[in-house]
């Protein structure tokens, strides 16, 4: 079992940030640079939704990740206590988004569910969102 | 993201370069609009062969150019998508609305 924990300010630029160090983390699974593709979208994804809609762009706020290894698998654990998600239901739909004015694809949880083998998300409107991912590694 | 902008014989070329994320988006589009207010040609190319990772973010702004192109009765097509980015843009439908070339 191996295990990090990581507190982020909610600023554009620190996606890329994350998502380096969890892919970077999971090197130890061996994982194709397929699956450590699938790891950094999702991530990438996940850490978007925190800083554009959690906390609607407004930097100095924080996003905590959790990452943990355990029999080839890893569990990603993305929360922001920012406003919370009225519907998840409505929010997982594809293309739908509470934001086109800004361009926005509405692609995101559609595409962390399509990378990852289970995501759960948990949101309480106006506390925060915690989204949980799961993916295990194949063995060669 | 490196950018790079040129228009050859009525066909503009965009070729990107590097990691295509929320960092980066609002420059590549803001850069790609004033490139279109500015020059004339008939069709629009994204070179994404230099492109190493992409998430939804750049799904939002291929289709907001595909909108602004729409309009000026330009067609986009997309060359060199690799490996996952090409997953990802043809996971989001952007082949129906761009045609991929290579």
């Amino acid at each position: 079992m191996n295990e990090f924990k990581l507190k982020l300010l909610s600023k554009t630029g620190n996606e890329s940030f994350a998502r380096s160090c969890v892919s970077a983390f999971c090197l130890e699974l061996n994982p194709t640079l397929e699956e450590i593709n699938d790891v950094k979208t999702a991530v990438s994804e996940a850490v978007t939704n925190c800083i554009v809609h959690a906390y609607n762009s407004q930097e100095g706020k924080y996003i905590d990740l959790s990452v943990r290894i355990e029999n080839g698998k890893v569990e990603i654990i993305i929360e922001d206590e920012g406003c919370g998600i009225d519907d998840v239901e409505k929010a997982i739909q594809p293309f739908y988004t509470t934001k086109p004015d800004q361009e926005r694809s509405g692609m995101g949880f559609t595409l962390i569910k399509t990378f990852m083998d289970k995501v759960d998300i948990i949101s309480q409107k106006d506390k925060g969102t915690k989204v949980i991912m799961q993916k295990e590694f194949k063995k060669e | 993201m490196r950018l790079e902008l040129t228009n050859n014989a009525n066909c503009a070329v965009a070729k990107l370069d590097g990691e295509l994320d929320e960092g980066c988006v609002k420059e590549v589009r803001e850069k790609i609009d004033k490139f279109i207010a500015g020059n004339h040609f008939g069709q629009f190319i994204f070179d994404f062969s230099g492109v190493s990772f992409m998430d939804s973010t750049g799904i939002g702004m291929l289709l907001g150019r595909y909108k602004n192109l729409k309009q000026l009765g330009v067609p986009i097509y997309i060359s060199n998508a690799r490996g996952h980015v090409d997953f990802i843009l043809s996971t989001a439908g952007i082949y129906t609305i761009m045609r991929k070339i290579s």
